[in-house]
């Protein structure tokens, strides 16, 4: 088993009076892919943005490499290698590929912007994923297609040194093919040795490429289990009920004596 | 969705993929390879390889139609509104004063000052807010130069004691808050504003411009906070300042009184030529310039193998520039008076729009600021998780604004000769609004160029003059510009809803 790259101690985030996430647990290893499931409303989102600094945590710990970092904006995020691909996608319809990829995060001076070296790695990225039907890097986001963005966000997560992917449903969105596609990138992606986390409500996706899974129920982190201990009915189990057998939250019962 | 874009328009090539890979697959670059590119097989390049390969100009024109087609106009509605104006009005104006030189000439100095506030709300409309106070906020600088060239240096004595403390501290307050937002260039000129102020140098007529447009960036870091950092809807932030600003120049000015402006450097910004050799040497540097930047992009675009225009259509880009400037040139240092004092030279204004038009779009395509401000534009959530500062871009645009507002109002009070209460008020933003959306600027944010704010505003410029000349009521000029611009706006959305249904 490979060394933890990110960890999160007994993390907690409210909004308001809604407490979202309940002291979570979880933990990213490097060179393997993390599902990370759990029903609408479980916290899932938030929990990636927390950790992509989007939404300051309000309390517990998050350690990176085993130490304890401070993540309160998406550039703190980004700084240690921690890139995330979000459901929406994030892509500002009115550039263009480049643009988009780059967003952020310009090569060149701040009063020249390094066009062709942006435009050449960005090619490059793309050429590496197997981009297939967009006949120009120069083209604006607006007239790609749904599967086309998808690519073009998870190029844009994989363009830099990253440690760790986070990518909230990203299949969701896509056709057979590109689904493919996009899994098998997943799993080159924990070959090379990043840390993968992959949200999705796909169990065959999940089953298919994930090493472990985490299960989110109610903003409680419930089960992180090796997927090769779990059955599929298991999984959906946690989700749904938040237990499964051994698994999952103690049952009201056991909970008196328990804890 | 369907996948228009895919299938519609790719006529490329598949046999140029080779040498198009080999490109990419060579050139090295400083940067370490993204997980990506260690993470994909190799022998993949080709998918991405066929743009980098330049198109003909029969592809590019082809190109061009279909982008048309499915919803891109840009500035094309706008052209072609202005030549079909011109037509129109030279068929009708049987005096024949409106084709004139004299009278095409006049034209560009009535438009500029307009012209010029709508430049600087292209960026404001470029985020998807709204300035409506920058034709009062113009007025404003305006007045304060006036106020000081009248007074003869004299503010303090011009202003009131109390109007001139007040003076001083919002733009020492109008400082901080830029500092608050880290604007350094905002704070550099809201300090200087209130040096300016407090010195109390004699009459100048270059210092009395640059208060004004120092004015205009206290005005927009102003303006700029409320709507950034405190998160009040621009709309309401400007609509209030709009109404305050008027109170302000009232105040300054007197109700019923004008303040002259018997200065020559400030008169001849917008009624003064350059000499012959000043405009030829203009049309060198302006043409020539252009020549050179667009040829120098194109060599190192094909030799990079990057997306690049074909260069047949450069070349006739570049040709029609240098033949249309050459004529104008040639045809403005020509005599163009009906009297005895000659006139002639190309006006003051052509230059400083051009030169607003090059520093306004480089900052905008070339810089890492511009890109920001089409990011937040078009997507400010996706802006905002690329870790850019959206407050401190959205809080710019309102500076920039407010700046090109002042220099608006130093050309449209030295076309007037006086600043009068009502300066930069009535309709004056309004226009400046319309001539940027009948130029393509969208008011939905993320679309739009500096120089769609110069064709909008010639358009407009255009339809005032002519019907003017055809001895037509002020009822039937604001009835035909309003129609015009709802054409624009009409346009626009059609366009929008256009390139929605092709797949977008």
């Amino acid at each position: 088993m490979s060394e933890p790259i990110l960890q999160l101690r007994a993390v907690s985030k409210s909004f308001g009076a809604v407490r979202v996430l309940h002291d979570v647990d979880f933990t990213v290893r490097a060179g393997e892919v993390t599902a990370l499931v759990g029903d609408n409303g479980a916290g899932k989102s938030t929990l990636v943005k927390c950790v992509a600094g989007i939404h300051p945590i309000d309390g517990g710990e998050i350690l990176f490499n085993g130490e304890p970092v401070t993540i309160h904006a998406p550039a703190d995020a980004s700084a240690l290698g921690i890139e995330v691909v979000y459901q929406d996608l994030a892509l500002a319809d009115n550039l263009d590929i480049v643009q988009n990829m780059f967003l952020g995060r310009e090569r060149g001076k701040p009063w020249l912007l390094d066009e062709s070296d942006m435009e050449q790695a960005a090619r490059r990225t793309l050429a590496s994923l197997s981009v297939r039907t967009v006949t120009s890097v120069r083209m604006p986001v607006a007239s790609l297609s749904g599967g086309q963005r998808q690519t073009v966000a998870i190029a844009k997560a994989v363009l830099w040194d990253s440690k760790v992917v986070l990518l909230d449903e990203p299949t969701a969105a896509l056709g057979v093919a590109q689904t493919r596609q996009v899994l098998d990138l997943v799993r080159r992606l924990a070959e090379q040795g990043l840390g993968v986390v992959l949200i999705s409500h796909n169990m065959a996706d999940v089953f298919e490429v994930a090493d472990r899974i985490a299960t989110l129920y109610l903003g409680r982190m419930v089960a992180e289990v090796p997927t090769k201990d779990v059955t599929h009915g298991q999984v959906v189990e946690l989700i749904t009920a938040g237990r499964s057998g051994e698994l999952g939250l103690a049952r009201p019962e056991a909970a008196g004596a328990g804890r | 969705m369907s996948n228009h874009s895919g299938g519609g328009d790719s006529p490329v090539d598949i046999s140029k993929d080779a040498p198009a890979a080999e490109t990419a697959t060579t050139t090295s670059t400083e940067h370490p390879p993204g997980a990506a590119e260690r993470a994909g097989p190799g022998g993949r390049q080709g998918d991405f390889g066929i743009d980098t390969t330049a198109r003909t100009t029969g592809q590019a024109l082809r190109d061009y139609v279909v982008r048309l087609r499915s919803g891109e106009l840009g500035s094309l509605p706008a052209l072609l509104g202005l030549l079909a104006l011109f037509i129109l009005f030279t068929a009708l104006d049987r005096a024949g004063v409106f084709p004139s030189l004299l009278n095409l000439a006049n034209l560009l100095q009535q438009g500029a000052g307009r012209t010029i506030i709508a430049m600087g709300l292209v960026f404001v409309l470029l985020t998807g807010e709204i300035d409506l106070a920058a034709g009062t906020a113009s007025g404003l600088a305006a007045s304060l130069m006036a106020l000081h060239l009248v007074s003869g240096g004299n503010m303090l004595g011009a202003m009131g004691t109390i109007v001139f403390v007040l003076f001083v501290v919002v733009m020492l307050a109008a400082a901080a808050l830029a500092a608050y937002l880290r604007m350094w260039w905002a704070v550099a000129l809201s300090v200087l504003a209130a040096l300016l102020l407090v010195v109390g140098f004699p009459q100048n007529a270059w210092l009395e411009m640059l208060l004004a447009v120092c004015v205009g960036v206290v005005i927009g870091v102003l303006t700029g906070f409320l709507v950034a950092k405190v998160g009040m809807p621009s709309f309401v932030v400007t609509l209030a300042l709009f109404i305050t600003w008027q109170g302000v120049i009232l105040q300054l000015i007197g109700d019923g009184g004008t303040l002259g402006l018997r200065d020559p450097v400030i008169n001849a910004v917008a009624n003064g030529n350059l000499s012959t050799l000043g405009s030829w040497l203009l049309f060198v540097v302006g043409a020539g310039g252009y020549a050179a930047v667009l040829l120098n992009r194109q060599r190192t675009r094909l030799a990079k193998g990057l997306v690049a225009q074909p260069t047949g259509l450069v070349l006739l880009k570049i040709g029609a520039v240098v033949v249309l400037g050459a004529v104008a040139t040639y045809l403005l240092t020509r005599n163009r008076s009906a009297g005895i004092t000659e006139i002639a030279g190309v006006p003051y204004v052509v230059p400083v729009v051009l030169v607003l038009l090059v520093a306004g779009t480089y900052v905008l395509d070339r810089t890492r600021f511009g890109r920001h401000v089409y990011a937040v534009g078009g997507n400010r959530e996706a802006a905002r998780r690329a870790g850019i500062d959206v407050v401190r871009i959205r809080a710019s645009v309102f500076v920039i604004s407010s700046a090109f507002a002042a220099i608006g109002a130093i050309v449209y009070s030295s076309k007037v000769g006086s600043v009068s209460p009502a300066a930069g008020g009535g309709n004056t933003l309004l226009f400046a609004v319309g001539a940027a959306v009948i130029g393509g600027t969208s008011l939905f944010g993320g679309r739009g160029r500096i120089s769609n704010a110069v064709i909008g505003g010639a358009v407009l410029a255009t339809v005032e003059n002519g019907l003017g000349l055809l001895k037509q009521p002020a009822a039937v000029v604001f009835v035909i510009t309003g129609l015009v611009l709802l054409v624009a706006a009409g346009v626009d959305v059609l366009s929008r809803r256009r390139s929605a249904s092709a797949g977008r």
